[in-house]
């Protein structure tokens, strides 16, 4: 990095003979293979997430079929009339990451604007670690103030029951209002001067060279930090855990109580599961349905980024 | 614009012609104020967060023994003691764990792998890691740690699963921070005849330890913020007893839930109180990695 342009050949570290040679001998190659076990254990949690998931994935799915799981509409596994639909828990999730989104998209991108565009370098500086201590709060920290401070100050004027997905929905936006305007800050700076150049000099506003002009060229980074906001918010547990409610339902209504993926497998595991019982099996059926759900959004998200970023000079 | 009849140019451009310069400023105006408010927001809400908790909880934190004691029926009797205790242990077997795995993956990535196949795979794969609900990670735990390996939910075990939860972050953090070091260091160190471990462990990790030291608070004081995959795990919030590696835990956070979740109104005072410890303590965690990064970057 230090020096401006090295030769090809010492870029290429691999092919530097000395290198090479200072890594032969036993000990060298012990240290080298036990280094490659280090890194191989982020392999194998992958593996082992994928395999507990899915082994009592299968055996939960020869107790229950398939039909069942995404037709039945109730979700009521540990009541004595059982009913497997997993669906109340994804309306659950999919309501309470809508709220989120509609919150933390505008403000998100609002910020990220401000920062890129309008503040002066040292203001943003000072913001930009500010905005992101908001991601460094932990989220049972959230659950309380949605709990105790957002629900009871919007009874004052909304019919909420107390448990409700709209004040989960509306702090879980907050949270991750550092997710999507951190990428989207960085995609807009990328963005390059001589762009915005142009449009000044064609009498474009500022208003206009922004989403005009950065907003677009930017696109794929904020799309991909979207895309990962949505993903956190589906895998937020202690939000919805404390202040969404416990109740699996169908509904679009905000101001009820829902259940969503994540507050089910803590609830469920918070009351201990024997390995051999109807509950343990829920728990990692709704786990894989959570883990493909975000590995779906992370992998469109990483996608996006590599496909459509517009690359400059 | 084309068939514009050459006639007539300038009352053909003077209809076209509309810069409306007046709206449109305004409309900047507006935006610009838009903008500075969704920023304005946010911080807003940090701030009334901030305020709210430290409201409800900070004489309740003053009172005599909430520190001391163990938890409790009776709000006014609940303290911190085990919690803290198993937030500490934890907090010590993850560093044990985690960072000589996590160093030593980033140092095979950054000084060893060629640009393989299987070094490119690793990579993706860590990026994959970090964006897995932390849930996902208790699940985890809860397979392979508590049935598998038969410890039961034991601090062990929730050390193990917070370990894997942070491995990716403090393998990238460390990644950078080794990746900082100037190639011409490592060039000297061939150049004299030392050997490949030699060269790593005598000048490149001296060299990138305050950015991995700094890297890997902010990735740990992650973890000791985290409560799904304990509460997966099995730690529970009602203990009296102290916390050791194969017995059953609590950790500050898991507290705190179970002083939300319980019904009774005292109880939101003392959650907010253990709030108030565990935002402390994060502040302090990062605060000190940030002390690190800005007193040792004058080497760079």
């Amino acid at each position: 990095m230090q020096t401006p342009n090295p030769p090809i050949s010492i870029l290429n570290k691999r092919e530097s003979t000395l290198e090479k040679r200072a890594s032969r001998g036993v000990q060298e190659k012990i240290i080298a293979a036990l280094l490659l076990c280090c890194a191989l254990v982020s392999v194998l949690t992958t593996i082992g997430i994928v395999v507990t998931l899915f082994e009592v994935t299968v055996e939960f799915f020869q107790e229950v079929s398939f039909a069942e799981f995404f037709l039945d509409t109730r979700w009521t596994p540990l009541f004595a009339d059982q009913h497997f639909g997993i669906w109340p828990l994804i309306n659950g999730t999919l309501l309470i990451a809508a709220i989120a989104m509609l919150v933390a998209v505008p403000l998100g991108l609002g910020s990220a604007a401000y920062l890129s565009e309008y503040a002066s370098f040292r203001l943003a500086a000072i913001l930009r670690p500010a905005l992101e201590l908001l991601a460094g709060i932990p989220t049972v920290v959230y659950g309380y103030f949605a709990l105790t401070y957002v629900t009871p100050l919007l009874r004052n004027f909304l019919p909420l029951e107390i448990f409700n997905a709209l004040s989960a929905g509306l702090v879980m936006g907050v949270m991750i209002i550092p997710t999507v305007g951190s990428i989207s800050l960085d995609a807009l700076r990328a963005v390059p001067l001589s762009l915005r150049e142009a449009a000044y000099g064609l009498g474009a506003t500022k208003r206009e060279v922004t989403t005009q002009i950065v907003f677009p060229a930017a696109l794929s980074g904020i799309a991909a930090s979207i895309i990962l906001g949505i993903s956190r918010a589906v895998g937020e547990t202690m939000i919805v855990v404390i202040a969404a409610g416990q109740q699996p339902r169908l509904t679009l209504n905000p101001f009820e109580a829902v259940a969503a993926m994540t507050a089910y497998i803590a609830q469920v595991a918070a009351g201990d599961t024997p390995r051999d019982s109807v509950g343990y099996r829920t728990l990692f059926a709704v786990g894989s349905t959570l883990f493909l759900i975000t590995l779906l959004l992370n992998i469109i998200s990483y996608f996006i980024t590599r496909r459509f970023r517009e690359v400059y000079d | 614009m084309a068939n514009l009849s050459p006639a007539n140019p300038s009352s053909a451009s003077q209809g076209n012609y509309r810069p409306n310069t007046k709206t449109r400023e305004n409309t900047g105006k507006i935006f610009r104020t838009a903008c500075a408010i969704a920023l304005g927001a946010g911080l807003f809400v940090l701030a009334l967060l901030l305020v709210d908790v430290f409201q409800d909880g900070f004489l309740r934190m003053l009172q005599p023994g909430f520190f001391t004691d163990n938890a409790s029926r009776f709000a006014e009797r609940a303290g911190l003691r085990t919690a803290l205790l198993g937030s500490i242990w934890l907090l010590v077997l993850l560093l044990l764990i985690s960072v000589p795995i996590g160093v030593g993956a980033a140092v095979y990535l950054e000084e060893y792998a060629s640009k393989n196949r299987l070094s490119q795979f690793i990579e993706i794969n860590i990026a994959n890691l970090a964006g897995v609900p932390s849930i996902v990670y208790g699940l985890l735990g809860l397979g392979i740690f508590n049935e598998l390996f038969r410890l039961g939910p034991v601090l062990l075990s929730g050390a193990l699963t917070l370990s894997l939860l942070v491995l990716p972050l403090i393998i990238v953090a460390s990644r950078e921070a080794i990746r900082a070091v100037p190639l011409s260091l490592r060039q000297a160190s061939y150049g004299l005849g030392a050997t490949k471990w030699q060269t790593v462990s005598n000048h490149v990790l001296p060299y990138a330890i305050p950015g991995i030291v700094t890297g890997v608070i902010i990735s740990v004081s992650r973890a000791v913020g985290e409560t799904a995959p304990l509460i997966v795990v099995g730690a529970v919030g009602y203990l009296t007893a102290n916390p050791g590696v194969l017995r059953r835990f609590s950790a500050l956070p898991i507290q705190i839930y179970d002083w939300i979740s319980r019904p009774q109104a005292d109880f939101t005072n003392t959650a907010a109180a253990g709030i108030i410890v565990l935002l402390v303590l994060l502040f302090v965690m990062n605060g000190t990695a940030i002390y690190i990064r800005n007193r040792f970057s004058t080497f760079r």
